[in-house]
């Protein structure tokens, strides 16, 4: 027997999941966080039961991927706890309603009980039990009230008893509700007068340019922050030491010395120009990256808990629309700037096949992860502010044009979007934090092995010479084309792998601030990195992913040799 | 108040014809049954009250509420429903 976890989006299934089974899966206030099945499992009645979190759904006919995953889940005899949103049992019944039809065992998980008596909702669960029967249990997930009861009653599962015509479902949902609740007063003037503000359209759009300002500004202080007192000492007070001990032991010199510790540089190690895998590798990892993508996170689980992000995704629509989406794409875009990989599943949440396509290519090329800003502003941010203006804003500019122009000449149009907009919520701390851990987590198991495979192979190249061959074969590109010296070859080759080691590999170049730009740009553009890649190609199959692959090294070129002209031209300006 | 629109009831508008605040009831969903059946998801059925919340401005989407939630609703969504605003307005 296995647990499905079905009910509308944003109900709270994936903190029900996280609970049930210890196993911890990202939730975020807007419909459509998840959008794959996550296992688990938990003991219960002296055995071992699957647990699966399912991507939410508001009937059994899906519209989006996301959806179709959801439905094709339900086939299997499993047994349903139907999670439903107290504060809004109407629109959750509709659903329950379609399960009971197709004879599916289940109870049901009033969920949110907690704001349900914020705002006044009384429901029956006596009554309502009577009317669907099936078990229905109050929770709140939040603090796993309600759990264990909820737990002994998964053995009562059954199907359900209520008859109803197919087109009557609606109203039916409606009556059941009205004989069920009871409403005594309604919500908090001050949160209504937020949700109106930032939704509208003028005033919403000045209140969502302030926010992404001061975002941005604070994932900044943040970072540096950290990297100014934190990590920078402890690299230098405690690290440095360790390492150069590390390198007498193995004599200062020999291949094995070089893997781990790399080229000393006057006797000393040097984090930008020695790369052995525990001295630039480890510094790039934790002393460069990892402050902003800490920093990063915090924002972004506050802007996802909070409920900001639907409101941006209204906003901003109008120009989704002209791209060839619809405003829900703004959650694989602000998913990207933190890492490619999650924002590459995130845009199942689109509707059709070329909305997922476009989106995809358009993250890819010109969304660069954390990682990869944190590198470009430690090294072009030594020069001032204006090299990192001109690279985020031609990023920018490609997005726009790429956008456009990919709407223009593909065949079909966007759809509409059809969101329905979460309430306002407190970020619930101890979930924030838990979200923030789990995702730094992840970053460093998914990211140290493949930094570490990035400096092993540059050394490789560098030691074995191969370097030279290729720099020989691409230097028509490189340096013809993007003005870049022969030995940024190296860089874009391990740019495959991955982007922060690829633009550490920069920092020894010498290069000037043109080239600085170029290449930064250029190495966001080409390609994505290897785990972008791969769940790309999953994502949207072989065909798709060679055209997309086809407009990244085109774009890339294009831009790449106008950008070294015009900064050829113009490039006293930023000197 | 001023529209548009040529409707033979005087008090029947699309969605994006209401104005902000106006209230009313879904009278008719035009543009056939698949896009009738993705707004019932939401609640939006003949039948159903609704309010607008907020207007759009250059296509973009358009704001209602019902029941106790907001729903946004790209323009050319939105121009398929019709409301007999009962009523509110500016
Ligand atoms: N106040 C309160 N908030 C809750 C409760 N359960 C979940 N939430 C919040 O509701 C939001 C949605 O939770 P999720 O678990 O992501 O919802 P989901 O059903 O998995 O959503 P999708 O994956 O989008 O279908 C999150 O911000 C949760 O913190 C609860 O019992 N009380
Ligand atoms: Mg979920």
């Amino acid at each position: 027997m296995n647990l499905l976890l079905m009910g509308n989006p944003n109900v709270g299934k994936s903190v029900v999941f996280s609970r049930l089974t210890g196993v911890h899966v990202i939730s975020s206030n807007y419909p459509g966080t998840t959008v794959e099945f996550t296992k688990g499992y938990m003991h219960f009645d002296e055995k071992t039961i699957e647990v699966i979190d399912v991507p939410g759904v508001y009937t059994l006919e899906p519209v989006s991927k996301a959806e179709e995953v959801a439905c094709e889940m339900l086939d299997a005899d499993n047994v349903v706890i139907n999670v439903v949103n107290a504060t809004n049992l109407i629109r959750s019944l509709n659903l329950t309603l379609q399960l009971i039809k197709k004879k599916i065992p289940m109870i049901i998980a009033l969920n949110l009980w907690d704001e349900a008596k914020h705002t006044g909702i009384q429901i029956d669960v006596e009554k309502l039990q009577q009317i669907l029967g099936v078990p229905c249990i109050p929770i709140c997930a939040l603090t796993g009230e309600g759990f264990k009861g909820l737990v002994l009653k998964i053995k009562d599962a059954k199907p359900g008893a209520y008859e109803y015509e197919e087109h009557e479902r609606l109203h039916e949902a409606g009556n059941i509700t009205e004989s069920v609740e009871k409403i005594t007063h309604r919500h908090h003037k001050l949160s209504e007068q937020l949700r109106d503000a930032t939704i509208s359209p003028v005033r919403g759009s000045l209140i969502a340019l302030i926010v992404l300002f001061y975002t941005f500004q604070i994932i900044r202080f943040i970072g540096e922050g950290l990297i100014n007192h934190v990590f920078t000492p402890l690299f230098e007070n405690l690290w440095t030491p360790l390492m150069l001990h590390v390198s007498s032991l193995f004599g200062g010199v020999g291949f094995i010395h070089d893997i781990f510790i790399g080229r000393l540089i006057d006797g000393k190690i040097d984090y930008n120009q020695s790369f052995g895998l525990l001295t630039t590798g480890m510094f790039i990892e934790f002393g460069v990256v990892l402050p902003y993508v800490f920093a990063f996170y915090i924002i972004l689980s506050f802007l996802e808990d909070s409920g900001y992000l639907p409101r941006l995704a209204v906003l901003s629509d109008n120009i989704m629309h002209r791209l060839g989406m619809h405003g829900m794409s703004i959650i694989p875009m602000m998913l990207g700037l933190g890492c490619n990989v999650p924002a590459s599943l995130s845009t199942r949440i689109m509707d059709t096949k070329r909305e997922r396509f476009i989106a995809s290519t358009l993250m890819a090329i010109a969304v660069p992860c954390m990682a990869q800003i944190a590198m470009v502003v430690g090294l072009l941010g030594k020069h001032g502010e204006a090299g990192l203006w001109i690279v985020f804003v031609t990023l920018f500019a490609v997005w726009i044009v790429l956008g456009v122009i990919l709407n223009r000449v593909m065949s079909g149009e966007s759809t509409e979007m059809f969101l329905e907009i979460p309430p306002y919520r407190f970020p619930y701390l101890p979930g924030l934090i838990k979200k923030v851990w789990m995702r730094i987590i992840w970053f460093i198991r998914e990211g140290v092995p493949w930094i570490m495979v990035g400096i092993f192979i540059a050394n490789i190249l560098h030691t074995s010479g191969i370097i030279e061959v290729i720099a020989k074969f691409t230097q028509p590109v490189i340096c013809g084309i993007f003005g870049l010296p022969v030995e940024a070859a190296g860089a874009l080759l391990i740019g495959f792998l991955r982007k922060d080691v690829a633009v550490g590999m920069l920092a020894p170049l010498g290069l000037t601030l043109p080239q600085l730009i170029v290449s930064s740009v250029v190495l966001t553009m080409y390609f994505p990195c290897v785990a972008t890649f791969s769940i790309l190609l999953k994502e949207l199959g072989i065909r798709d992913m060679l055209k997309a692959t086809g407009i990244m090294i085109i774009s890339s070129l294009l831009v790449g040799g106008m950008l070294n002209l015009i900064l050829g031209q113009c490039g006293w300006m930023i000197r | 108040m001023e529209h548009t629109d040529t409707q033979s009831k005087p008090n029947v508008f699309t969605i994006v014809d209401m104005e902000p605040n106006q209230a009313g009831v879904i009278v008719e969903i035009r543009g056939g049954q698949k896009i009738a059946s993705r707004l019932s998801t939401l609640g939006l059925v003949v039948g159903a009250n609704i309010k607008k919340v907020s207007r759009h401005i250059l296509q973009g989407p358009v704001v209602v509420e019902t029941g106790r939630t907001q729903i946004a609703i790209g323009f050319g969504m939105a121009q398929k429903v019709l409301v007999f605003c009962t009523q509110g307005g500016e």
